[in-house]
């Protein structure tokens, strides 16, 4: 028999978890890909096209280029979060998990194949929101380095967050709970669909709170030139919220909180 | 550990044709392929399902772990299988302690669960290409492993079927060629055969004894006793959370002072039947006495009694399943193993 781990068995790992991840997002497309196309499709036509002509700008900007990247961002958010935390609950009460907790990968592989998973949901939904919103408007990038890397760390900390929630959860109403009460709440008062600068001071200072609001004005930042907050603030939070719940996630998996009796 | 390869046999019920070894076994290692000593388990709830565990076993063994439901059996498989957290106590596979180790000790071990645990939304042929990836094998590798494991455990052509349209005998020799993927050096069974037929089932006793015999150390929890007594050389019984029994299966069988036999005559039996001292002689029905006697006494003389009063013997079979008596007067439980 051959027992021998080959050259880089956790590379090996890490990939396996990624492809079955895509794999299922690719199999159960009419649920992953389709509602946030649809959904996009008609928040551009109605509130950036309809509504958004009648309100004139924002922020400096046509209402409906000020929406763009707010929208993008949001689909990325809840796809992220969306898919790690289904996925990963999913693998808990099938009890496939087992698979993978009884075997010799490290927990960091698990977390990582999980996550790259989620953020590759993400950033397909996130490509097919653009597209659609090139129907409706003209999209430039200007800051093409900034609009990849808000991308990619909002979808980690979002993806991180739903696996979080996945691990505590013990039934899918679980796993529906912080979506609805706590990331929609987030996502909408996070600057998506008006600038910080209309709102009051105590207002304005509740949003500065909102994690969702540095992502959003980073990538805004990233598609038209501005943002309501300093740039660094925002990469020195949303790296800090990466490290953060990255750890929590390690030291659950450690734990085996949710997972190991 | 010798190199696997083989094939089905024409009109077998194997499900999992092991390979015919092509050179002479390795010798067995000292190690024990499982070392366990005082371990403990107090769940969250204040439960304390076990109460200071130590046992060996060796490798190449055919060990049955047995005990009546709730006796801790399938939290000692968690722990060993890292699937459960130990409260105190150590566990060795091959050497290696789980807790310093994980990933050494995991990547000798192959697990067969007692309730199916695969994505019955994936494909057989996809549920064993991943879990080889999750052990860290190539994917061509994995996709050659999963052909021939499929074709073995006759389940190719449900190769890409969703898992969940597969019977419940399908299920459960997924699950097999699932940890047969790794060549796993100890393989741990959790009533692998519950459920399934009994053609099924004597396949799969076959399958595990050729396993066992290239090599594989097995370990088997089992509801049917007769399966343990036929399969396994050595065997722990464990009550309450702990063992209260351990050792060869020949040595703990022979513990048992009385045996019991149903024998079949030829004709009716007579209204009154002849006593024979020491012998508990009943009427089973009008054709077949129901007879218990110590170990030590020779049936011959039976026989000559029973010949002496007119009783013609046609056969004789075993009355009850000696590890089933062993294990109900050792545990004082009346149900079965599990």
């Amino acid at each position: 028999m051959n027992n021998a781990p080959a050259r880089h068995p956790n590379l090996i790992a890490l990939y396996t978890i990624a492809r079955r991840e895509v794999m299922r997002i690719l199999r159960i497309w009419a649920q992953t890909l389709v509602p946030p196309a649809i959904t996009m499709t008609l928040y551009f036509l109605i509130f950036g096209s309809l509504i958004g002509s009648r309100i004139g700008d924002m922020g400096g900007y046509d209402y409906m280029d000020f929406i763009v990247p707010g929208l993008v961002m949001m689909s990325i958010i809840q796809n992220s979060y969306g898919n790690i935390s289904s996925s990963f609950f999913g693998a808990k009460f099938g009890r496939h998990i087992e698979e993978m907790l009884v075997s010799p990968m490290p927990n960091w592989v698990i977390l990582g194949g999980y996550v790259a998973g989620a953020v590759l949901r993400g950033v397909l939904v996130g490509i097919i929101v653009l597209v659609i919103a090139m129907l409706f408007t003209k999209v430039r990038i200007p800051h093409p380095l900034v609009t990849i890397s808000t991308v990619l760390l909002g979808a980690t900390i979002f993806s991180l967050a739903g696996f979080i929630n996945a691990v505590y959860a013990k039934k899918f109403d679980d796993v529906a709970i912080v979506p609805t009460f706590i990331l929609t709440p987030l996502t909408y008062l996070g600057g998506v669909f008006y600038s910080v600068t209309m709102l009051p001071d105590w207002a304005q200072a509740m949003t500065h709170a909102n994690p969702v609001f540095y992502m959003v004005n980073a990538f805004r930042y990233g598609l038209l030139g501005s943002s309501d907050i300093p740039l660094a603030i925002a990469y020195a939070l949303m790296i800090g919220f990466v490290i953060v719940l990255g750890a929590l996630s390690l030291w659950l998996l450690k734990r085996g909180v949710g997972l190991r009796s | 550990m010798m190199a696997k390869a083989g094939g089905v046999v024409a009109g077998s019920r194997l499900y999992y044709q092991p390979p015919v070894p092509t050179s002479p076994p390795m010798p067995m290692s000292q190690i024990p392929a499982l070392e366990i000593h005082d371990l403990r388990k107090v769940y969250a709830g204040g439960v304390e399902a076990l109460k200071g565990i130590s046992l060996d076993v060796q490798p190449g063994d055919f060990f049955a772990l047995l005990g009546p439901n709730g006796a801790g059996k399938s939290t000692l498989i968690g722990i060993v299988s890292s699937l459960v957290n130990a409260t105190s106590g150590s566990v060795k596979v091959f050497g290696t302690d789980i807790s310093t180790d994980r990933e050494t000790a995991m990547r000798q071990l192959g697990l067969v669960p007692q309730e199916v645990n695969f994505n019955f939304f994936e494909k057989p042929f996809d549920i064993l290409c991943n879990y080889a990836g999750f052990y860290g094998i190539p994917r061509a590798e994995a996709s050659r492993r999963a052909e021939q494991e499929l074709r073995r455990a006759q389940l190719w052509e449900k190769a890409h079927a969703t898992s969940r349209t597969l019977s419940g005998g399908m299920k459960r020799r997924l699950m097999i060629a699932r940890a047969m993927m790794t060549q796993p050096q100890l393989l741990i069974l959790d009533e692998p055969t519950a459920g399934v037929d009994i053609e099924i089932r004597r396949g799969m006793w076959r399958t595990l004894k050729e396993v066992n015999a290239a090599g594989t150390t097995v370990i088997l929890t089992t509801h049917y006793l007769e399966e343990a007594e036929s399969l396994c050389r050595n065997l722990a019984i464990i009550d309450g959370g702990r063992i209260i029994e351990n050792g060869p299966m020949k040595a703990l069988l022979a513990k048992l002072d009385v045996e019991g036999f149903l024998l079949d005559i030829e004709g009716e039996l007579p209204a009154s039947l002849p006593h024979v001292e020491g012998v508990d002689l009943r009427a089973a029905d009008r054709f077949t006495l129901d007879l218990e006697m110590p170990r030590s006494m020779n049936l011959n003389s039976v026989f000559a009694r029973l010949d002496g009063a007119g009783i013609r013997v046609r056969s004789m079979r075993t009355k009850t399943n000696r590890l089933e008596e062993l294990f109900v007067r050792l545990t004082g439980n009346k149900e079965h193993a599990a």
